[in-house]
């Protein structure tokens, strides 16, 4: 069950005073708006937005022009806030996820990937998701030619 | 009579300021004037007398990077190209039959397409004011034909408005118009807005609204032969016995304010959206192979850059081929370096800290593109549409008819996804087969009956797991633009970036350019003073 978009966006905003899902447009797009709704669950939210880069498997990309970090049997990923603060704040080529998820949707992807993929079994909560939000102001898109 | 030193008209002013001052100073005095503010560019660099034996060397060879190559060729200097791919032109590309496209992880798709079909992944379209693509396009030869962006009978679909059925963009657009129109007339004669318009504001505001609008004598917007010849008609006018038209009925404001439309009128207002826009003959990438025609026999391909280091007299890059896995090293004076930052913040880069934190500043964003083949143009023979794109709301986005060939009898492409967002993250992480099948089940919406029983074959190009890149367009951010873009695109030592993500002008080929000329014009000047 999903939360209608609008319900999404108003957690977002009031939890963390998230941008609008404008940073999410590109400098060409197809025009209009959309209504494409990412799942609350887990495993779905890995499935819909986590995999188009890190892979099925979790285990990423290698020997292209660069790679594409693994997830699974990422120690890293010990922290909780490690992959929190890179959904928030995006690092390298990841772009920060405050204008796709909300942070339930977050909780709940990075409790999935500490603990499918890896043996970190203890949640992440929507708590943390804050903690960490809290700590830096989110990202304001900057573009003069996006549509 | 005219005295040769007193101007007599704005043309005559200009050409006089453009012999004395040269370009800039007619750049400027245009502007000043109103004119030109749409561009930057002041006409290509003129570059010339680069020190015998100063050499550069350009990673990579898309359009920044060859047009780098090609004004410091012209200055004097000896250029390397190093790329990493087997073609010239990067982003700018086309899939053709035969094509194979390889993902990270090797998911591999072989395109299908008929001879002469082809997909643009990347760049598609190009506005009427990218003067500086505009000119090394006519420089190089390369044919431009128009871009059909703007098409009334094209479709819009939402998912929650009129029970998912799609309406046409002309009815929904005038229906739009006309209601806003009546809410606005009926305010005003409401005294509603008598503190903020005077009075003669007002009257010519009630005029507007109602010739603009094309409402009643009552000032409402209801079905009408008049509303008709803007939105269509029920019966369209004919000859002889039967010629009367009949009018058609206009949407009621809730359903129309469903439609979002007010998105897509929206989007036509935007200034890389305004036609006209232009597209090469025979494909995007007639751009890039336009370029390697001048630049060509500098570029060495399959060549994956390792490292990049420099020191007081030059720089040295390393590199390995990607066929013979022999390794190399390329020395010049300067390097022009226009690898994706998704790339180069993963390479060993011998610049100084402040670069080396702006390079891993800027994420990209992952578009998707489906192209799919069809046995006959059944848009253009069913629906009467010629070109333009229909939209939805569903991760696909839209789908686009082709701008060229209208009429003919053999097979066409349509372009059966531009995904942004959410919706190109769901279809990239499937695997080419769900993303044709989720292409044709989203695209059959506006046209049911045809698009399944024409479909031929599709291929997808989702552009962050392509292995070169890793992304399509840069993503900068207010905070990032503040602490970083300067220092990305300063000179650093004998390191210069340039590219799309060295622009204000991002995902936008004009902008890679752009970025190319100003790099290599600094390059040059310091190039002259050491």
């Amino acid at each position: 069950m999903s939360l209608p978009v609008s319900r999404v966006a108003l957690v977002a905003v009031t939890a963390l005073a998230f941008v609008t899902n404008v940073g999410a447009r590109a400098q060409d797009s197809a025009g209009g708006s959309s209504s494409v709704k990412v799942a609350d669950e887990g495993r779905q939210v890995y499935e819909q937005i986590c995999q188009a880069c890190h892979m099925a498997d979790a285990k990423g990309g290698a020997g292209a022009g660069a790679n594409i970090p693994a997830l699974a049997n990422n120690p890293k990923l010990a922290d909780k806030d490690y992959p929190l603060t890179l959904l928030l704040r995006g690092r390298g080529g990841m772009p920060w996820f405050t204008d796709m998820l909300s942070p339930e949707q977050m909780a709940a992807v990075a409790t999935y990937v500490r603990s499918h993929f890896n043996n970190y079994p203890d949640p992440v909560s929507v708590e943390d998701v804050k903690r960490v939000g809290a700590a830096r102001p989110g990202p304001v898109p900057d573009c003069t030619t996006c549509n | 009579m005219t005295d040769s030193m007193s101007p007599q008209t704005r043309r005559e002013l200009l050409s006089m300021i453009g012999k004395m001052g040269g370009g800039v100073a007619l750049y400027q005095a245009m502007t000043a004037l109103g004119h030109a503010a749409e561009t930057q560019f002041t006409g290509p660099p003129q570059l010339s007398g680069a020190k015998p034996g100063a050499s550069v060397v350009v990673l990579g060879a898309g359009l920044a990077g060859m047009l780098a190559a090609y004004e410091l060729a012209k200055a004097g200097y000896q250029v390397t190209l190093l790329e990493y791919q087997d073609r010239p032109g990067g982003r700018n590309y086309s899939v053709r039959g035969g094509d194979k496209v390889v993902e990270v992880g090797g998911t591999t798709q072989t395109c299908e397409f008929s001879e002469g079909n082809y997909l643009n992944p990347g760049p598609w379209r190009i506005p009427h004011h990218h003067r500086t693509l505009l000119h090394y396009c006519k420089s190089f030869g390369v044919e431009l034909e128009p871009f059909i962006q703007m098409n009334h009978n094209v479709f819009v679909h939402r998912t929650d408005a009129f029970g998912g059925k799609p309406q046409r963009y002309k009815e929904l657009a005038v229906d739009f118009k006309g209601h806003v129109s009546e809410l606005l007339s009926k305010s005003l004669n409401a005294g509603a807005l008598d503190d903020k318009v005077s009075k003669e504001d007002k009257e010519k505001l009630l005029e507007a609204m109602r010739d603009w609008g094309v409402l009643d004598k009552d000032l409402a917007y209801t079905s009408s032969l008049k509303v008709s010849g803007q939105r269509g008609y029920d019966q369209a006018p004919g000859g002889g016995v039967n010629g009367a038209p009949t009018p058609s009925k206009v949407n009621a404001l809730s359903d129309v304010l469903a439609s979002n439309v007010w998105t897509q009128m929206g989007f036509y207002f935007n200034y890389v959206m305004q036609t006209t826009m232009f597209q090469p003959k025979g494909g995007m990438d007639m751009i890039g192979k336009g370029f390697a025609k001048q630049v060509g026999k500098l570029i060495r391909y399959n060549t994956k850059v390792t490292k990049i280091a420099q020191g007081g007299k030059g720089v040295t890059v390393s590199w390995q081929d990607l066929k013979s896995g022999q390794v190399g090293e390329t020395k010049a004076d300067w390097c022009v370096c226009t690898i994706p930052l998704p790339v180069l913040s993963q390479l060993d880069v011998q610049v100084g800290p402040k670069m080396q934190a702006a390079i891993r500043a800027v994420p990209y964003n992952g578009q998707l593109k489906i192209g799919v083949e069809m046995r006959r143009r059944f848009w253009e023979e069913n629906y009467s549409i010629y070109g333009g794109h229909s939209f939805t709301d569903q991760a696909i986005g839209l789908i686009s008819y082709p701008n060229n060939n209208f009429f003919k009898d053999d097979s066409a492409v349509l372009v059966g996804a531009f995904a942004n967002g959410a919706g190109a993250l769901q279809l990239t992480g499937m695997t080419p087969e769900q993303r044709i099948e989720a292409a044709l089940a989203q695209g059959s919406v506006f046209h049911p009956a045809e698009y399944r029983k024409e479909f031929m074959n599709g291929v997808s190009f989702a552009w962050s797991r392509q292995p070169w890149i890793l992304g399509c367009t840069s993503r900068w951010t207010e905070e990032s633009r503040a602490a970083h873009y300067q220092n990305l695109v300063a000179l650093d030592g004998r390191v210069v970036l340039a590219g799309e993500h060295a622009t204000y002008y991002g995902g936008w080929m004009e902008g890679s350019l752009l970025s190319a000329l100003d790099a290599i014009k600094r390059v040059h000047q310091k190039a002259l003073a050491a």
